[in-house]
């Protein structure tokens, strides 16, 4: 578990404090995949780096497990790091060295001597990663998305326990981001590592995370369940992250339904409901008209999800929209 | 100095005529390459050090210490933007302190290396500073102590711009060599100056300068060789 306790950070400039980050508490559990989502500037960039200390709190308290990361002195807070592995935007690999030179180097740091161990381990990991055959390769000689999963497989050498990802996937394509998004998803599930990532693109999020919390200007202005906010963002920064993950005739609906008679509700379903007919059932039993407007079906990790914005008319809606409430499905009244 | 004078070739004596003995110019060169060579081996073992000194304590860098900063680089400074000519006179009493004798090879390597390895640690801090921050950055996230980010990362990472400074500072090295030639410390520089300089004897000053091109043209070869081979990305 991670633990932030009344954590604040600023940064002095010219004999003057300049606020990153304002108090704020935060606990990231065993095992999921937490994403802070944020623009540039909010902050996010440093408060992962709080985790792992390369940078220090102005204040507050912070705990990697039972370990108090904030009270240890140089050496220890050392041996701590090698328990966090953490990738990064631009990959930070040594270009001096072999791939292979790059994935042994945190076990080197860490003391390992024994030429055959580490061998092996960086045998393991470059399989893992899918790059068995480029270990003796140099950095330049690889694609972006290849050097990340050398980053990956280097993060992971002295096993660690969390893994940080500092925008990985900012500087990939689309298709390559989708393919090491897989890939630390899968991570996720068979080694049991919790994973903090930063982004500032919200299908990141919708692809691997469990939760989500939302940076506006050093604040965490919302956090929650990934499917609690994509479905019902509260904050405009939210509304904002979220309306870029959709296809772009949803933004600015408002103003396009204004020729639609009838009353304009969204519907969301989430898991199972996705799939039931619910919505035909309940129009014929109260006799209620709808008009679909917009709508899409997607996935948020493993669960499925749906979203329907529809003009519904007739004289029992009032009962339609509680038979569907019951049915499991979230309304939200978009016009009265 | 040669006890028996090498003649050459008639040619060679038609082309050169006061050059009498050809073994004093390969004496001399070999004087050239033994200054060079030691001087450049010490200062390689001094400026590494201040050069990473430097680097470290500078502002914004891994250990910023403002004043110790302040301090060496202004000696660097001075050392620097005192003509090597001057260095040397003005060394003399440290170079008969330190190695015995103001002259020959031994008098002129402490005055080579006090002139070259602080230009050299300028060159090391600039390469340490090419080293892009983000890698320091994941190696520290790895637990990598000061010196470990010293020793596998900073020096390995900058090989190639700290190659490409060995080879500016052995060059400015041959410069300075010669001009140790002018106060009794031998090779190219010696003849140079004693026979084409003070004797009026042309075809010297011609037949080392020549050579000193050469020589400069073969550092720079070969440091361009090794750059290319080591200090690939």
């Amino acid at each position: 578990m991670i633990r932030f306790v009344d954590v604040h950070k600023s940064y002095r400039v010219e004999g003057r404090d300049i606020p990153a980050l304002k108090p704020f508490s935060l606990e990231v559990a065993d095992g999921e995949v937490f994403g802070i989502i944020g623009l540039s500037g909010a902050g996010k960039s440093t408060l992962i780096r709080l985790i792992n200390l390369l940078e220090r709190p102005s204040g507050g308290t912070i705990f990697v497990g039972d370990t108090e990361m904030t009270a240890l002195a140089e050496p220890a807070l050392r041996t701590q790091r090698r328990r966090i592995g953490m990738i990064f935007q631009h990959f930070n690999l040594l270009a001096s060295q072999t791939v292979a030179n790059n994935v042994a180097f945190p076990m080197r740091l860490a003391g390992e001597r024994d030429l055959a161990v580490l061998r092996k381990r960086v045998d393991e990991l470059l399989a893992r990663v899918g790059l068995t055959d480029h270990a003796d390769k140099y950095p330049s000689q690889l694609s972006g998305g290849q050097k990340q999963r050398v980053g990956i497989a280097r993060a992971l050498a002295n096993k660690p326990s969390i893994l940080l990802c500092d925008e990985a996937t900012s500087a990939l394509d689309p298709q390559t981001t989708a393919s090491v998004l897989d890939l630390l998803a899968e991570i996720n599930r068979e080694l049991r590592l919790t994973i903090v990532l930063i982004t500032h693109e919200m299908d990141v999020v919708r692809r691997v995370c469990d939760r989500v919390a939302v940076l506006d200007a050093g604040e965490i202005v919302e956090r929650g369940s990934v499917i609690d906010v994509f479905l019902h963002p509260q904050h405009t920064t939210t509304k904002r992250f979220v309306n870029e993950a959709l296809p772009e005739e949803a933004v600015g609906e408002e103003t396009a339904f204004a020729r639609v008679p009838g009353r304009i509700l969204r519907l969301s379903f989430r898991g199972e409901a996705t799939w039931t007919p619910a919505l035909g059932q309940v129009a014929r039993d109260t006799g209620i008209d709808f008009n679909l407007l917009a709508g899409r079906i997607d996935r948020i990790k493993d669960m499925p999800y749906g979203q329907l914005t529809l003009a519904m008319q007739g004289e029992h809606i009032d009962a339609a929209m509680s038979a569907l409430r019951k049915a499991g499905i979230d309304i939200e009244e978009l016009r009265a | 100095m040669t006890t028996h004078a090498i003649h050459a070739a008639p040619i060679l004596q038609t082309l050169f005529p006061n050059i009498d003995d050809w073994g004093e110019i390969g004496h001399a060169c070999i004087d050239t390459l033994l200054m060079l060579g030691g001087s450049l081996l010490l200062t390689i073992v001094l400026g590494l050090p201040l050069g990473v000194l430097l680097y470290l304590t500078g502002r914004g860098q891994l250990r910023p210490m403002p004043k110790l900063y302040a301090v060496a680089s202004l000696l660097v400074n001075i050392l620097r933007s005192v003509p090597f000519i001057i260095l040397m006179i003005v060394l003399m009493p440290v170079t008969y302190f330190l190695v015995g004798t103001k002259l020959g090879i031994r008098g002129a390597i402490p005055p080579l290396v006090i002139g070259a390895a602080p230009f050299f640690a300028r060159l090391v801090e600039t390469a340490l500073r090419e080293v892009e921050h983000g890698v320091i950055e994941a190696s520290q996230a790895m637990g990598a102590s000061l010196w470990q980010i010293v020793r596998h990362v900073l020096l390995p990472e900058a090989r190639g711009g700290l190659l490409a400074g060995v080879t500016v500072t052995a060059i400015a090295l041959v410069g300075y060599t010669a001009m140790g030639g002018a106060i009794g410390s031998g090779g190219l520089g010696d003849l140079a100056y004693r026979y084409g300089y003070l004797s009026y004897k042309s075809d010297y000053m011609l037949v080392t300068v020549v050579l000193l091109i050469v020589l400069v043209q073969l550092l720079q070869m070969l440091g361009d060789r090794v750059v290319a081979h080591y200090g690939r990305r």
